[in-house]
């Protein structure tokens, strides 16, 4: 009988490892391994077809803090962080906070309408924002109309409103999306919290700032690494709102990354491992850092 | 009386809000008002800054179909998100129902291996995953297209979050009845857990709609393209027709805006779902 047991919990176990075999042996072979091969492919120079170990083996890592460019679209994306991901996840949390009032009305519509924008593919809005701020487009003719403009202003033709316009569009397309995470988080709050906190005296700001807000730390840390995680891949609006001009202001790493490998220019594939290496390195660092941060503060 | 009074008083308080939330909500919206008008006219009324709905809708249609291959690329789309769906929903619901309740020391050390691949940037994958697939003569196919796509840590952590609330003891029950343990997984996890399958296949068909960086790398012929590269070449000429290229942007939007109305609670929950 004992017997018998033992080989049914061995077959159980087994029949687990199947289960999970297919996906494992998928991510294996689909995530890590190739990162392994650009680790590899980043010491190399030469065209696809026959590339040899590059001289010095860190040529390509000089090269890049060397190149001006890729400088640049590091920048770029730095600015698109530091200014975009502060701004949406307090706008996403107080946003959250505001829906979860019970009090509140046609709280499922406000909802929708501010998650909408996820229903979007990056391209689609990016395109839509392209379109909007074009030089013969809405936005121009509104400001006009409003005495704000003299004549046609060309937003995208000009680095800084050109950086400026793909801020707004990430905040536009995301808000909504973290929001979500804000909402399912706040249901885990007591709203006897509250409760007591007005009772207490403290008005809606500081109880935004002094309860909701530390409460709501594991999930403020888990969207900002996703968030960061994101900007710092960011590619359909760098290449469909901007594609990367004017004269690469605001080219993102992941473009030029992409134009050094598959755009139109010549393919080099050791100089794009490269590069993509030191994006895989940046994100997990800061994820790391986001991590400690966010056990530290317990 | 006085409750009534009270009632409206707390309105009162909520005003600043509402006065918010509308600005907010109007901003949202406002884009998707604009491309379906947009849509409807022509280049030079949306240069005008036209805002009402226009009746150049047909024209624009043809113009977009003359000029690109529109329902291949939304037959391709389809196909793609489709089939990725299905499989990943299948590989990633086998692995979290694993991983769950058949665990033990050794396959959470492997769970939390999988888990390093979300840190796994797509640009840093993309040159040897597109060497790999074009070996495998998978370049231009669904094949090539799903392969990374379909075992993803973020699904597989999914399932296995939800599947906490497996009632293992019907397992056990299922076991003494004579189920094999593949039988125990088709006939009563993928029922229970269909809530699980709904918001996985919801966030896995939009992402596998909206994926433009590896569709640009492995589907390097035109007529393997997907809505999101037909739309953006519609917008790299030098001189861009905007009524038609709003008109293509609503294709590429429809069926995700249909999912998103349709199962938004299922979108959401796809997108906090490995979050408990």
């Amino acid at each position: 009988m004992k017997n018998k047991k033992r080989t049914v919990t061995a077959k159980q176990h087994a029949a687990g490892w199947i289960y999970l075999a297919p996906a494992t042996l998928l991510i294996a072979v689909m995530s890590f391994w190739p990162i392994i091969q650009a680790i590899i492919t980043s010491f190399k120079t030469g065209s696809s077809a026959n590339m040899q170990w590059a001289e010095p083996i860190i040529y390509n890592y000089k090269r890049m803090f060397q190149d001006q460019l890729f400088l640049r679209s590091v920048g770029n994306t730095f600015l698109y962080l530091l200014v975009e991901v502060p701004i949406m996840l307090v706008l996403a949390m107080l946003l959250a906070q505001i829906l979860n009032n019970k009090d509140l009305k046609f709280k499922g519509f406000f909802r929708t309408c501010v998650f909408l924008p996820c229903a979007t593919s990056l391209v689609s809005y990016s395109l839509i924002f392209k379109s909007l701020f074009a030089t013969q487009g809405l936005m121009n003719s509104i400001l006009i109309k409003l005495g704000i403009l003299e004549t046609n202003y060309n937003f995208l033709g000009n680095a800084a409103s050109a950086k400026a316009i793909i801020i707004i569009a990430l905040i536009w397309r995301w808000t909504g999306y973290n929001m979500v995470f804000f909402l399912a988080g706040l249901q885990n709050i007591e709203y006897s919290v509250y409760e007591a906190a007005k009772i207490d005296g403290a008005n809606s700001w500081q109880t935004f700032w002094r309860i909701t807000v530390p409460l709501l730390k594991p999930t403020i840390v888990m969207t900002a690494i996703m968030s960061i995680n994101g900007t710092l891949q960011l590619f359909d609006e760098s290449v469909n709102l901007t594609n990367g001009g004017p004269a690469n202001s605001t080219i993102t790493m992941s473009h030029y990354v992409y134009n050094n490998s598959f755009g139109t220019g010549v393919a080099n594939f050791g100089y794009a491992s490269a590069m993509a290496f030191f994006i895989f390195i940046l994100v997990a660092v800061l994820s790391a850092i986001n991590m400690k941060v966010g056990d530290k503060r317990d | 009386m006085t409750k009534k009074r009270k009632v409206s008083g707390t309105q009162k308080r909520l005003i600043p809000s509402y006065i918010f939330l509308i600005i907010v909500s109007f901003i949202s919206v406002f884009p998707f008002y604009w491309m379906i008008s947009a849509a409807t006219n022509t280049t030079v009324e949306v240069a005008r800054g036209k805002l009402s709905i226009g009746t150049h809708a047909l024209e624009n249609f043809q113009k977009l179909t003359a000029s690109q291959d529109l329902w291949g690329a939304l037959g391709n789309s389809f196909l793609y998100a489709l089939v990725q769906t299905i499989v990943a929903l299948f590989i990633c619901s086998l692995a979290g129902y694993g991983f769950e309740l058949y665990h033990d020391k050794n396959k959470d050390r492997v769970f939390n291996i999988l888990l390093l691949a979300m840190m796994v940037p797509q640009v840093a994958t993309m040159i040897p995953l597109f060497k790999m697939i074009s070996k495998m003569k998978l370049l231009n196919t669904v094949w090539g297209f799903i392969l990374p796509a379909i075992s993803t840590p973020f699904l597989i952590m999914m399932f296995r979050q939800n599947s906490r609330n497996f009632p293992v003891d019907i397992m056990e029950a299922a076991r003494i009845d004579g189920l094999s343990e593949f039988k125990i997984f088709f006939k009563m996890y993928m029922p229970i857990m269909k809530s699980t399958y709904a918001a996985a296949a919801v966030i896995t068909f939009m992402n596998a709609w909206n994926a433009y960086l590896w569709p640009k790398v492995v589907m390097t012929d035109n007529r393997a393209q997907t809505m999101p590269m037909l739309i953006a070449n519609l917008a790299a000429g030098y001189t861009v027709d905007y009524g038609v290229l709003m008109m293509g942007v609503l294709f590429c939007s429809i069926p995700t805006m249909i999912v998103f109305f349709v199962l938004q609670k299922q979108f959401a929950e796809g997108i906090t779902g490995a979050v408990k």
